[in-house]
């Protein structure tokens, strides 16, 4: 099976202030296949989002290429990449600033169909909000009377408009209740059950990414230091970062504790894109640093003696011993 | 006086115009207990906690019946200069937002120059010395570089230790943390967690801890309270709260969490949502949710049911 989505070499440099680059996303590369969730995880600032925004040309990249199907979008301008964008669509954080507010609910679903001038516009907004289940009701009502999980769905309904192949969804859950998260979360599992919709799902809660996706990719300083299989990935973490944010979360309550899972407190911060260490990024924070750590940056290395060909880690010593 | 809890909140209701907030609150902690009050946004823990130490937004939101006593005193009774010799002293509180909750001008050396000023008369010489300890007690270097840097120029995390340090100026008994961690990342939870749990213990202060999250709670208290649509529902010791819960809604939020399923499959999703203030029922909230509401669910106040250290409002209660 050929890849829906094949992102090869990424980057993105912004400019601070005094002109000093700042890298954002740093020569991240990785297939999407069809029907596949691909989770993004990582702290604040370590370019997950930029990821999102990047592939979904929201941002030019600096270089690399982003192919969907026969186009580079990385390349891509005017007519073409609004063709191409029936085809990404994108799920935001924030369903309160998200949607236009003197925007009636029919006129937000239907604005992408008008926008490729997409024929009955009426029929398959209904279609849409009973996909999302949201009652037929709802198509003459402003933002403001749904509560955050239903304009949630009203988001997603708009997203899925056009029918799109892939479906870039960044922390689109991280703003709602639990009770509420759940349904949403369910409601991204059906869509992809039933229409074998791809998904890169950005956020940094780990147990939510486990749950939805097939594969997990985690950041750190603008790129994959470690890209498994979710469950490889969760049973066995091999880089100390990965098996440090695996440990920070909070117990599942009323369960005890998986016991490789014993609590491994990182000292310092979360990293600021605009002060790279030397060598291995995460060394200043690691708890198995050696020597060569702090002056050679490691490779993001397919590991040998795994059973996944595709399993792929970015450390001198991947399976380090944890801290005493 | 010793012997009354460090805080016996007892029947509180609070009230706003669209309709009754907080009704029927009854919550104690002793010194040294690290206390959770869960629920989503609108259950009204927040507004819970901020009546405690008389924040609440006047006059929108009042405090309608109940007392809050602190070592014996009724809160709700004080004037304005007794609060503010409590709030910040004998009381503290953590934000959630520790961005806005500190002042942007001001340096955070003085910002906790401030709190020692007014509570404990320290200046000059004295007061950097133990600004300095407090900045090392959670964890930031003291020296006087730091003290005079601004919140913009720290980290997140960092502004929540400064936080912590001012709550902690005076030593409080009790300290409110509302949310502390919900704005950091994962790890930097972590640390902030760590922080105050070693806090608490060692300041043997009593603590409340506000959150949405159950796995934080689950992690760091001794007891929870859980809250819906304004009332508790259940509350008791961690182990038996969510080892056992007896109130369908506490198992459902439990059994809705991810990482409690298994991967890729549905959530067992809790149908519907929150009602909001002036439009709950006379009855249990929670019944048009409920997996097993009876008739008299909507409208008849479920009866509280106590088994040893554990208490559930339910006509119907699991288990």
């Amino acid at each position: 099976m050929s890849a829906l989505l094949s992102v090869r070499n990424l980057v993105k440099h912004y400019r601070d202030r005094d002109g000093q680059p700042v890298r954002a996303l740093n020569d991240v590369s990785f297939d999407l296949m069809p029907g596949e969730i691909l989770g993004i995880v990582g702290e604040s600032g370590c370019g997950k989002s930029t990821l999102g925004r990047t592939v979904m040309r929201l941002e030019t990249p600096t270089s690399g290429s982003i192919r969907l199907g026969d186009l580079d979008l990385s390349r891509a301008r005017g007519g073409k990449l609004k063709a191409a964008r029936a085809d990404i669509q994108m799920v935001f954080q924030d369903p309160f600033g998200a949607l236009n507010p003197r925007h009636s609910v029919e006129t937000i679903i239907g604005e992408p169909l008008i926008v490729h001038g997409r024929p009955d516009r009426a029929a398959r907004v209904r279609q849409l909000l009973d996909l999302v289940g949201l009652p037929q009701a709802a198509a003459r009502r402003l933002p403001h009377e749904f509560s955050g999980g239903q304009r949630q769905r009203i988001a997603i309904a708009r997203a899925l408009a056009l029918s799109p192949k892939v479906i870039v969804a960044d922390e689109a859950v991280s703003a709602l209740d639990v009770s509420i998260q759940s349904q949403i979360l369910n409601l991204l599992l059906e869509l992809r059950r039933e229409f074998g919709l791809s998904m890169i799902f950005i956020s940094h809660d780990l147990s939510v990414v486990r749950h939805v996706s097939d594969r997990i990719a985690v950041m750190y300083f603008g790129a994959f230091v470690e890209y498994a299989g979710a469950g490889a990935l969760f049973d066995a973490p091999l880089h100390p970062y990965t098996r440090a944010l695996l440990s920070a979360i909070p117990s599942v309550p009323g369960k005890a504790r998986p016991r490789h899972l014993g609590r491994i407190v990182l000292k310092g911060d979360v990293p600021d894109p605009a002060n790279r260490p030397e060598g291995c990024p995460f060394h200043p924070r690691c708890f198995a640093v050696r020597d060569q750590c702090r002056t050679t940056p490691p490779a993001l290395a397919v590991q040998t003696g795994g059973t996944q060909p595709e399993r792929l880690c970015a450390c001198h010593f991947p399976g380090a011993a944890g801290p005493a | 006086m010793s012997d009354a809890p460090l805080l016996d909140i007892r029947d509180l209701g609070l009230k706003a115009v669209a309709g009754p907030l907080v009704e029927g609150f009854n919550l104690t902690v002793e010194r040294g207990e690290m206390v959770g009050l869960v629920g989503e946004s609108g259950c009204g823990k927040t507004v819970t906690a901020l009546s405690i130490l008389g924040l609440l937004p006047h006059p929108a939101v009042q405090v309608s019946a109940g007392r809050i006593l602190f070592r014996g005193t009724d809160l709700t009774t004080l004037d304005e200069p007794a609060m503010n010799g409590l709030r910040g002293n004998r009381i503290a509180m953590i934000f959630q937002e520790p961005m806005t909750s500190l002042n942007p001008i001001m340096t955070i050396g003085d910002q906790i120059g401030e709190v020692l000023a007014l509570h404990r008369r320290l200046d000059g010489a004295a007061c950097a010395r133990e600004t300095a300890r407090l900045l090392d007690m959670v964890g930031l270097p003291g020296t006087s570089a730091q003290q005079g840097r601004y919140p913009f120029q720290l980290s997140g995390g960092q502004r929540q230790r400064v936080m912590i340090a001012m709550a902690l100026a005076c030593e409080p008994d009790l300290l409110i943390a509302d949310e502390p961690t919900t704005a950091l990342d994962v790890t930097v939870q972590a640390q902030i967690l760590e922080l105050i749990k070693e806090m608490q213990e060692r300041l043997g202060m009593g603590c409340i801890l506000v959150t949405h999250d159950l796995g934080v709670v689950a992690d760091i208290c001794d007891r929870a309270v859980v809250m819906y649509a304004g009332r508790i529902i259940e509350s008791g010791k961690i182990n038996a709260l969510f080892g056992a819960p007896m109130h369908r809604y506490t198992r459902a939020l439990l059994d809705t969490i991810p990482g409690a399923n298994p991967p890729g499959q549905d959530l067992p999703a809790i149908p519907g949502s929150v009602p909001p203030p002036g439009e709950r029922p006379s009855g249990c909230a929670f019944t048009g949710r409920c997996s097993a509401a009876l008739d008299r669910c909507g409208t008849d106040l479920p009866p509280a049911i106590n088994r040893a250290d554990h208490h559930v409002f339910c006509w119907n209660p699991a288990s």
